[in-house]
C-alpha cells in the first residue's frame, strides 16, 4: 500500500492529496514536508553504488535551488519550516551518497544486510589485522614531508581499488563481499587521513 | 480570463509592496558598511562626503546623546570614558572569556557582574555589547532611510564565519533592538564570494581570505552557474588588524617609556598611542618609513617606523592565518593547487606583508581587483535583494565548528562535525549511568578539542522525568538541528516514554526573553508598534496564502461542491478579503478560521477522490515534475 510512488497525503495548505515525495502541492503549489523515502529517491538516482557524482551534484543543487529556506526568507513561519526540513533532508541525503564509505554502509542497510562501521574497534579478518598494522607502522615511523605524501598516495590508491572491489561485490550481489570491503575501506580512510594531517603538522613546522 | 502561473515555490510574496527596504549590512569589528540592491544593481550608501565606511565606534554622552560613526571616533582621545570601540570582539561573550584578552581590549567591563554576559560601564551607563552594536546597526539604517527616503526594516547582517552561536545569537538580538528584521545571517567570506563571483562570473574553487579588523575567516568556496557552495571554513574569532595595531602600539611606548625613564602608562597615552599605531601601519601600506608623534602631558615623544619593522612586528599574528589556511585546506579534502583564486577581503589584506604571505601560500597572486572594505556588504545587499525579491542564486554555507554534547568525564561527544551542510538535523543516543536516574543534565559545546572545558560551552539544560530504569537501559536521543543562520537548538527526548524538552540554544550568554523586552521597551519608543505591525504582516501574508490555496483548489476540484456549498466558501473567502483591508490582525484571524469551517468538506472530498484515483493507478501530479531537477 505505501509504495512510494503512489502514497498520498494531504496538503498543509489547500487540504487536497498529494503525493508524499512531491516538493510542492501540485494544486496550491505549497511546499510540503519531506516524505519518507530513501536517499536514492529523495535524490532522483537509481539505486547503485556506482554513482555519477556529476549527477549527484546536479539533483543536489536543482533540488536545493527550489526548496532551500533562502527562496522562503519571506514568507510564513510554517514555509520556512517546511523548507529548513526540506533542506535538512536533501543535505543528508547528499551527504551520505557522496561518500563512498558513507554510501556502501547505507546502501548494505537498504539491501537488508546492515554494516555496523561505528563499532568496529576490533578486527576480525586476519589479512585485513596484518595489511593495516604494517601501513600504520610505516605511517608512524615516517619522518619527511616526501615519505608521508607517499604512503598518504598509497592509502588513496588502495581505497580506489578497495572502491572498485566494493562496486563488483555489489554489483554480484555479493552483500557480504560488500560489507567485508566497507570495513577495509573505512580503516584505509582513516589511515589516509591521519597521513594527510600528518603532512599539514610536517609542513606547518619545517 | 488568463490566470499567471508561477514556478511552485517561486511566487513573488504578495506583500513585497507593502514593507519597507531590505539592505545588506556589514558590521564589523572596526568599520561597518550598509549597501542597497535593487533589480541587481548595488548601491553602497555613503554619506556627504563620500564615505562608505562608518566606523564602528560610539559615543555616550552624559547628556544622552549618542553618537555613531566618524564623530564618536574623534572623541576617543578626548573622552575616552564616553566611547567604545571595537564592540564586536565581545559579542557572546562571557566574564570568563574575557580574562584571557584583559588588558588588550579598551573596555571598563561592569566588574559587579558575576558571570553571564559582558557588561560595560561607559559614562555612567552599564550597557550590553548588543546594545552598543544595535545602537551602529540604528546609524547604518538611518543612512539607509535617509539615502533612499525609505522606510528600512529587514537586513541581512554579515557575521564572521568562525563567529559562534553566542555571537550569531547576539548579533540577531541587537538587529531586533534596533528594529531591523534579520532576514538571515550571512557568513562574510561567502558574502564576499557571492559578490565577487556575481561580478567576475567566476568558476571553480576559490579561497576567500578575510583579515578584518578583529577577526580572521578563510573559506574555500565551489562557485558553479549561480550555486555558491561552502567546501570548508576556518578561522580565529579574535584575530585581526587591531592585534597589529596593538603590536605596534607596544613598539612605541616601549620607546616612549626608554626615552623618558618611566613604566606606567597612562590611559591617554595607550590611546594615543594606539591611534598613531593604526595611522602608521595604514601608512606603511604605501610608503616605507615614517615618523609619528606621541603627545601626552605636554611631553611629546617621536618614533620611526619602518615596514621592516612592521612587518617583523605583524608576522607572528599573519603566520597564525596561515596555519589556519593550511588546516582549512586539508579540511576540504583539496590540494593548494586545485584552488583557481584568492580572493582578499578585509582593510587588513591591503598590508603588502599580507599579499606576500598569501602569494607565498597558494602560489599566485591574491585577487585585488575588488574594494576589500566594500564587498562583504555588497554581497549581502545582492542576498538581501534575493531573498526578497527572488533570485535562481544558490548559497549552500557550512557549521564553522563543531557541535556536541558531554559525556561522563568531561569527554565531548560531537553531534555535528565542522563543515558539514547547513540546514543541517543529526542526533545521537545517550545512556543513564547510574540505576534508577531520573534527570539527566545536557551540555552543548563547540568547537574542536576532546576536553569539555577547552571548548565554548554554549549552554545546559536538564531532561526531567526519565523513568527509573537500570543503567544503560533507557535510551536519550538528542538531537542538534542548525538552521540557515548557523543558529542551533537542541532537543533531547527518552525513547521509551516520548518525554521531549526542547531549547533554543540562548541562555549561556544571551540576553533572557525578559531582558530583551525591557530592552525594547526602553530603547524603541515604537517597539509596540513594530512588533504589532510585524505580527499583522504576518497574519496578512498567511491569510493572503490560505485565500490563494482555497481557489487553486476551487480551479481544479470545484465540481465536488454544491452551488449552495460554493457559495459558502466564496463569502468566507471575501470575508477573509474584507478583513485584510481592515488591518485587524483578529478580525483576519476570525476569518481565517470560518474559512477553514467553511472548506473542511470539500477538503474531505478532495482527498476521497485522489485516493481513488491513487487506488486505481492514476498519477495523481506529475511526480517527475515534481522530484526532478
Amino acid at each position: 500500500m505505501n509504495h512510494p510512488a503512489t502514497a498520498i497525503s494531504s496538503c498543509w495548505s489547500c487540504k487536497g492529496p498529494v503525493a508524499s515525495r512531491a516538493l510542492f502541492c501540485s494544486v496550491c503549489g505549497a511546499v510540503q514536508g519531506p516524505g519518507v523515502v530513501d536517499h536514492y529517491t529523495r535524490l532522483g538516482l537509481p539505486r547503485s553504488f556506482d554513482i555519477d557524482q556529476e549527477a549527484l551534484d546536479r539533483q543536489y543543487f536543482g533540488l536545493q535551488r527550489r526548496v532551500h529556506p533562502d527562496r522562503f526568507a519571506s514568507k510564513s513561519s510554517r514555509e520556512k519550516a517546511l523548507s529548513q526540513a526540506q533542506a535538512t533532508a536533501l543535505n543528508d541525503a547528499h551527504d551520505t551518497l557522496k561518500d563512498p564509505l558513507r554510501r556502501a554502509a547505507y546502501l548494505l542497510g537498504l539491501l537488508g544486510s546492515p554494516v555496523d562501521l561505528t563499532a568496529c574497534g576490533t578486527i576480525n579478518d586476519r589479512a585485513l589485522l596484518m595489511e593495516q598494522m604494517e601501513m600504520r607502522e610505516a605511517l608512524a615511523e615516517a619522518e619527511t614531508r616526501e615519505r608521508v605524501s607517499q604512503l598518504a598516495m598509497e592509502a588513496e590508491s588502495a581505497m580506489i581499488a578497495c572502491q572498485c572491489g566494493i562496486s563488483a561485490a555489489f554489483n554480484a550481489n555479493d552483500l557480504e563481499q560488500a560489507g567485508h570491503l566497507a570495513i577495509r575501506l573505512k580503516y584505509l580512510s582513516r589511515l589516509a587521513e591521519e597521513a594527510r594531517a600528518k603532512k599539514t603538522r610536517i609542513t606547518r613546522t619545517p | 480570463m488568463l490566470l499567471q502561473l508561477h514556478e511552485p515555490g517561486e511566487s513573488p510574496a504578495p506583500h513585497e509592496q507593502d514593507r519597507g527596504l531590505a539592505v545588506g549590512i556589514d558590521l564589523g569589528t572596526t568599520n561597518s558598511v550598509v549597501a542597497l540592491a535593487q533589480s541587481g544593481a548595488v548601491e553602497v550608501l555613503r554619506d556627504g562626503d563620500g564615505q562608505a565606511l562608518i566606523p564602528s565606534v560610539v559615543q555616550y554622552d552624559e547628556d544622552g546623546t549618542v553618537t555613531v560613526g566618524r564623530e564618536a571616533r574623534r572623541m576617543i582621545l578626548e573622552k575616552p570614558e564616553q566611547v567604545v570601540s571595537s564592540i564586536k570582539r565581545l559579542m557572546g561573550r562571557g566574564i570568563d572569556d574575557l580574562k584571557s584578552l584583559a588588558g588588550t581590549l579598551p573596555f571598563r567591563l561592569d566588574s559587579a557582574a558575576e558571570g553571564g554576559m559582558v557588561r560595560l560601564r561607559v559614562a555612567g551607563r552599564t550597557l550590553t555589547p548588543i546594545e552598543v552594536s544595535a545602537d551602529i546597526l540604528r546609524a547604518l539604517r538611518t543612512r539607509a532611510e535617509e539615502a533612499q527616503g525609505k522606510t528600512v526594516d529587514r537586513a541581512v547582517i554579515t557575521v564572521p564565519a568562525y563567529f559562534d552561536d553566542a555571537a550569531r545569537t547576539a548579533t540577531k538580538d541587537a538587529a531586533r533592538l534596533a528594529g531591523l528584521e534579520v532576514l538571515r545571517l550571512v557568513n562574510e567570506p561567502t558574502a564576499a564570494a557571492l559578490a565577487y563571483g556575481l561580478d567576475h562570473g567566476a568558476e571553480g574553487l576559490y579561497a576567500v581570505y578575510d583579515l578584518g579588523g578583529g577577526t580572521f575567516d578563510l573559506s574555500i568556496l565551489r562557485m558553479e552557474k549561480g550555486v555558491f557552495q561552502v567546501r570548508a571554513t576556518g578561522g580565529d574569532a579574535a584575530l585581526g588588524g587591531d592585534d597589529i595595531d596593538h603590536a605596534v602600539a607596544e613598539h612605541f611606548l616601549a620607546e616612549r617609556a626608554l626615552s623618558r625613564g618611566e613604566v606606567t602608562l597612562t590611559e591617554g597615552e595607550v590611546m594615543q598611542a594606539l591611534a598613531a599605531a593604526r595611522v602608521a601601519k595604514e601608512c606603511l601600506s604605501t610608503q616605507r618609513e615614517g615618523d609619528w608623534m606621541i603627545e601626552v602631558g605636554g611631553i611629546a615623544t617621536r618614533h620611526t617606523l619602518s615596514r621592516e619593522t612592521l612587518d617583523a612586528l605583524a608576522a607572528p599574528w599573519l603566520d597564525r592565518t596561515v596555519a589556519i589556511c593550511r588546516q582549512v585546506i586539508e579540511d576540504a579534502g583539496i590540494e593548494v593547487a586545485d584552488i583557481q583564486g584568492v580572493v582578499l577581503v578585509g582593510g587588513s589584506t591591503r598590508m603588502p606583508l599580507v599579499r606576500q604571505s598569501v602569494k607565498a601560500l597558494f602560489g599566485r597572486d591574491p585577487l585585488a581587483d575588488i574594494n576589500p572594505d566594500e564587498v562583504v556588504a555588497v554581497g549581502a545587499a545582492l542576498q538581501a535583494e534575493a531573498l526578497t525579491a527572488g533570485s535562481d542564486t544558490l548559497l549552500l554555507d557550512v557549521t564553522p565548528l563543531s557541535l556536541g554534547i558531554e559525556t561522563m568525564g568531561g569527554i565531548v561527544e560531537k553531534v555535528i562535525p565542522r563543515n558539514t551542510p547547513i540546514p543541517v538535523a543529526m542526533a545521537q543516543d545517550f545512556t543513564t549511568y547510574q540505576d534508577g536516574q531520573t534527570a539527566m543534565t545536557i551540555h552543548v559545546v563547540q568547537g574542536e578539542r576532546e576536553m569539555v572545558d577547552q571548548n565554548r560551552s554554549l549552554a545546559r539544560f536538564v531532561l526531567r522525568g526519565i523513568p527509573p530504569m537500570a543503567a544503560g537501559a533507557a535510551r536519550i536521543r538528542v538531537t542538534f538541528t542548525v538552521d540557515a543562520d548557523g543558529l542551533l537548538t537542541v532537543s533531547a527526548s527518552e525513547g521509551t516514554t516520548g518525554i521531549e524538552q526542547q531549547v533554543a540554544v540562548k541562555p549561556s550568554y544571551g540576553l533572557t526573553e525578559d531582558e530583551m523586552a525591557t530592552m525594547l521597551r526602553d530603547s524603541l519608543e515604537h517597539a509596540r508598534e513594530d512588533m504589532d505591525n510585524r505580527l499583522l504582516a504576518e497574519t496578512v501574508v498567511e491569510a493572503k496564502r490560505s485565500v490563494l490555496a482555497v481557489q487553486a483548489a476551487l480551479g481544479v476540484d470545484s465540481d465536488l461542491l454544491s452551488a449552495d456549498e460554493r457559495k459558502g466558501i466564496d463569502a468566507a473567502i471575501a470575508e477573509v478579503e474584507r478583513t485584510i483591508a481592515l488591518s485587524d490582525r483578529d478580525a483576519v484571524t476570525a476569518a481565517m478560521e470560518a474559512l477553514e469551517t467553511a472548506t473542511k468538506i470539500f477538503a474531505e472530498r478532495r482527498m476521497d477522490r485522489g485516493i481513488r484515483q491513487a487506488l486505481a493507478g492514476v498519477a495523481i501530479d506529475s511526480l517527475d515534475d515534481a522530484i526532478g531537477s
